[in-house]
């Protein structure tokens, strides 16, 4: 019982990282109609960042902060030289530049810090657990993560529906032309988005870095993800990548974990691990193509323009 | 003969002359890798011209392609470890199980399009790749020797490098010549159109979901043979084949060489191959050239090779 | 009691809050040209859709020849003999007219599952193709690329892609929008000699093509028919002149 409920907090924290790329990868296509494959890589920029900036620092959360500057910094720049002259062009040369783009990130990581993966210690205050319900101890970092990210979901929330920027946003992701129309300064606008989004997929990669892994390549795997949970929610919708996510992330956890579960009954341990990663990856897949099929325009559509 | 006095017509000639007498310069200048590097690049094109089939001229991106590579190899990989060497059993059962996977696929993702298309093949992509890796049995993720390439009875000795790499050149250029003959059938032209304007052929009465189908399935069947050439060659499967950086790969090939022309695949697949190789004896960091320079194509020289080639009249 | 070739039965068609096709119910007689007018937003392009099979109704049926066909695709309208021409124009750009119109024909010519012979030497395609474009006036511009041609003749395109799929019935969709003067009256004696052939039902603007064409007028306001009859019973309707004709210049018949 209390495993259900640890593996439950577990899903929703990876749910919750999910969101923060889908979030971002959402904005910007929704908005600027941009495929960018290469979101992964300010995932993976950000987590190198942190695990440097807290390395140089001393102190994990002056990292942190650090690496979210400097993966707006990166994502921004990328924007205004790179990726500005695809808007308007077809999904492929999307696809394409941003994949030349991936291999660009993946090598420059590799120059720069070596091709050994690099480690984020937690400090000790955030080494613990905590006491959640009487008799259930969860981690206090994984916690922490759901508490940030719920944090930053809401702020996107007022972000989104309650400020002018917000506001053009919104306007844009159902109608890119208006909004281009009413004179407002659209590159500054994509820019700002663009970072944005930057920033989201450098703080989820940051914050899973002392859990999971910073090496190179660490953003692709979760990127198809993150297009898994934006197709199922809907481009555009950034309640709609916030739902799916949260199914995504608990299916891919405790989904998993049942399935393990269910497989020992008759292999061993190791196939049963490896069977059960695979049944339950493929399992999301599953769910997105019955998505695709039976609405094409996800979960949750922002009309569309 | 008219198509030869072009700059594009000559390239390829010049190429295709090439690529017939390499095995003799190979065993004259005593450059055995060289042979080997052709034969992948071979392989690879068919791979790319069948990608060609439904991207350049169908219109559809497909981020997945490289599972066909993957499930082709696959089944030569399983039936060599089960005991079943005979390329008159293996191979067929390549085309027909890739033509199924495709055919699955296919179905369910061509009931989407534009990026969601792109996705949702990569996404099936992945689950091959992941069932790779999950099957222990057959190597997982370290992959799967094989100890005996497909035996045809003695009428082909795949073993001997050469006779492979003819092997493979003739079945590229007869997948190249069919593609050809597909492009401009009645089926071809339907493929075409429904990528022109899916919707105007629906109104003019074509019911276009089957016809694209059925290219999607062609095409599968054409990279599961791919596939198979690809276990010989290398004696080895990995779910790495079907990786969707693979996919990615042949994605580069079609574009860098040329989209919707019939020797722009293989244009691109040497290019890129010869690319990959000389760059990487420059640098170890030539992704960091490849990137960018993939950036560049797409903005500025978008019908790649063969474009520049026909006068950059391509869009 | 005339024979009715489309039944239209009660439309409806909702977005949201806004009615579309409000109980739209008309009759297109077989050989009869059928205008529907109405001013932007009345619902036309909402009625097309419907009528061709790319919008699904609310509510209501159309039969066509006796047969319902509210819930059948696009491409199988179209294969019963219901021809389209699109507003917009929706050619295959990269090709040439006469492949343009050699596709509509070989839509109809049998399944396409050739995988060999060259369809452009087909003969059984590419004549009829060459006889429609002889029939729209483009013989010249055959082998031209359709990104190469001009708007009018885009237009002219249209049709003959139209009536090489050997319709039963034509809906055209604004056929004169944005042609100058001559090319309007060249298409305007163009459709004068189809229509003895075929049932059109032609949605336009120009109303000086509706009024020399029409057997009978409908007019379409907020996605409901105020008025439907003769070309005079239209002229002298007052509700008409109010909601729709006030608007325009007074056109002038001889």
């Amino acid at each position: 019982m209390l495993l259900i409920a640890e593996q439950c907090l577990n899903g929703l924290q990876f749910g919750l990282l999910l969101f923060l790329l889908a979030a971002g990868l959402t904005l910007v296509f929704g908005i600027m109609d941009l495929v960018n494959l290469a979101h992964g890589s300010l995932y993976m920029v950000g987590a190198y960042f942190a695990a440097t900036f807290a390395a140089l620092t001393g102190s994990f959360l002056i990292g942190a902060v650090l690496a979210l500057v400097a993966t707006l910094l990166v994502g921004m720049a990328v924007e205004v030289i790179a990726l500005r002259r695809l808007y308007g062009r077809d999904h492929l040369d999307h696809v394409l530049g941003t994949f030349g783009l991936i291999l660009f990130f993946n090598e420059l990581v590799r120059l720069v810090w070596g091709p050994a993966g690099r480690t984020l210690p937690l400090p000790s205050w955030l080494n613990t657990a905590l006491e959640i319900v009487p008799g259930l101890y969860y981690p206090t970092y994984r916690f922490a993560i759901i508490v940030v990210t719920l944090a930053v979901a809401i702020f996107l929330y007022l972000l989104v529906m309650r400020t002018r920027i917000g506001m053009l946003i919104r306007a844009g992701a159902s109608n890119r032309e208006m909004v281009g129309a009413l004179g407002i300064n659209i590159k500054l606008l994509y820019t700002l988005v663009f970072g944005l989004g930057a920033a989201l997929a450098g703080l989820a990669g940051l914050m899973q870095a002392p859990i999971l892994t910073v090496q190179i390549g660490m953003g692709e795997n979760v990127l198809i993800l993150a297009f898994v949970v934006i197709i199922i929610g809907g481009i555009g919708s950034i309640r709609g990548a916030f739902i799916a996510s949260i199914f995504v992330g608990l299916l891919d956890t405790v989904g998993r974990a049942f399935l393990i579960d269910l497989l020992r009954v008759v292999f061993s341990q190791n196939a049963a691990s490896t069977a059960g990663a695979a049944l339950s990856s493929m399992l999301i897949y599953v769910v997105m193509a019955v998505v695709l099929v039976l609405r094409p325009e996800g979960l949750f559509p922002v009309s569309s323009k | 003969m008219k198509a030869l006095a072009t700059p594009r017509g000559m390239v390829v000639a010049v190429l295709l002359i090439f690529l017939a007498l390499l095995p003799v310069y190979a065993a004259a200048s005593g450059n055995a890798f060289l042979l080997t590097l052709f034969t992948r690049i071979v392989i690879l094109a068919i791979a790319a011209t069948s990608l060609n089939l439904i991207m350049g001229y169908g219109g559809l991106v497909s981020f997945g392609h490289a599972a066909y590579l993957g499930v082709g190899g696959y089944v030569i990989g399983i039936l060599a470890k089960e005991g079943i060497t005979s390329g008159f059993v293996q191979w067929p059962l390549a085309l027909v199980v890739s033509g199924l996977f495709a055919l699955v696929v296919g179905a369910l993702s061509l009931r989407t399009r534009g990026v969601y298309f792109i996705m949702i093949t990569l996404a099936f992509a992945q689950m091959i790749y992941y069932v790779a890796v999950g099957l222990d049995r057959y190597g997982g993720d370290d992959g799967l020797t094989i100890y005996r390439r497909s035996q045809f009875a003695g009428l082909l000795n795949l073993s001997n490098k050469t006779v492979f790499y003819y092997v493979c050149l003739i079945l590229l250029m007869a997948v190249i010549y069919v593609c050809w003959r597909l492009v401009n059938s009645r089926f071809g032209l339907v493929v075409q159109g429904a990528r022109s304007n899916d919707r105007r052929m629906r109104s003019l009465g074509f019911p276009t979901f089957r016809y694209r189908l059925t290219c999607f399935v062609i095409a599968g069947v054409l990279c599961g043979l791919a596939g198979a050439l690809l276990a010989n060659h290398t004696d080895f499967v990995s779910p790495a084949m079907m990786h969707w950086t693979r996919s990615g790969d042949l994605i580069v090939m079609v574009v860098l060489g040329g989209m919707a022309s019939s020797f722009g695949p293989l244009i691109g697949a040497v290019a890129l191959l010869v690319l990959e190789e000389t760059l990487s004896g420059v640098t170890e960091y030539w992704q960091i050239i490849l990137g960018p320079l993939l950036l560049l194509v797409v903005l500025f020289a978008r019908g790649g090779i063969d474009g520049l080639l026909a006068g950059g009249r391509r869009a | 009691m005339p024979d009715a070739l489309l039944q239209i039965a009660d439309l409806t068609k909702r977005f949201g809050g806004v009615t579309a096709s409000d109980h739209i119910t008309l009759d297109i007689w077989r050989g009869e040209l059928h205008a529907i007018i109405g001013p932007n937003g009345a619902g036309k392009t909402t009625l097309i859709g419907q009528l061709t099979g790319e919008l699904a109704p609310n509510s209501g049926h159309i039969r066509f020849d006796g047969q319902d066909i509210t819930a059948l695709p696009v491409y199988r309208r179209s294969q019963l003999g219901l021809a389209r021409s699109f507003q917009i124009t929706s050619l295959f750009l990269d090709f040439t007219a006469l492949d343009n119109v050699a596709l509509a024909v070989q839509a109809h010519a049998g399944h396409s599952f050739r995988f060999w012979h060259d369809a452009r030497r087909e003969p059984e395609l590419r004549e009829p193709a060459r006889a429609a474009l002889d029939r729209v006036g483009l013989t010249r511009r055959a082998d031209v690329r359709v990104a190469n041609l001009s708007h009018g003749e885009h237009r002219q395109l249209e049709i003959a892609m139209a009536l090489a799929t050997r319709p039963r019935m034509l809906l055209l969709d604004e056929p004169m929008a944005g042609m100058g003067p001559e090319e309007s009256a060249r298409m305007v004696a163009m459709l004068r000699e189809l229509k003895q052939e075929l049932t059109i039902l032609l949605i336009e603007h120009d109303m000086e093509a509706v009024f020399a064409l029409a057997d009978r007028i409908t007019v379409l306001v907020y996605g409901r028919v105020i008025a439907s009859g003769t070309p005079d019973a239209i002229r002298a309707n007052a509700e008409v002149r109010e909601a729709y004709l006030g608007e325009q210049q007074v056109v002038a018949h001889g």
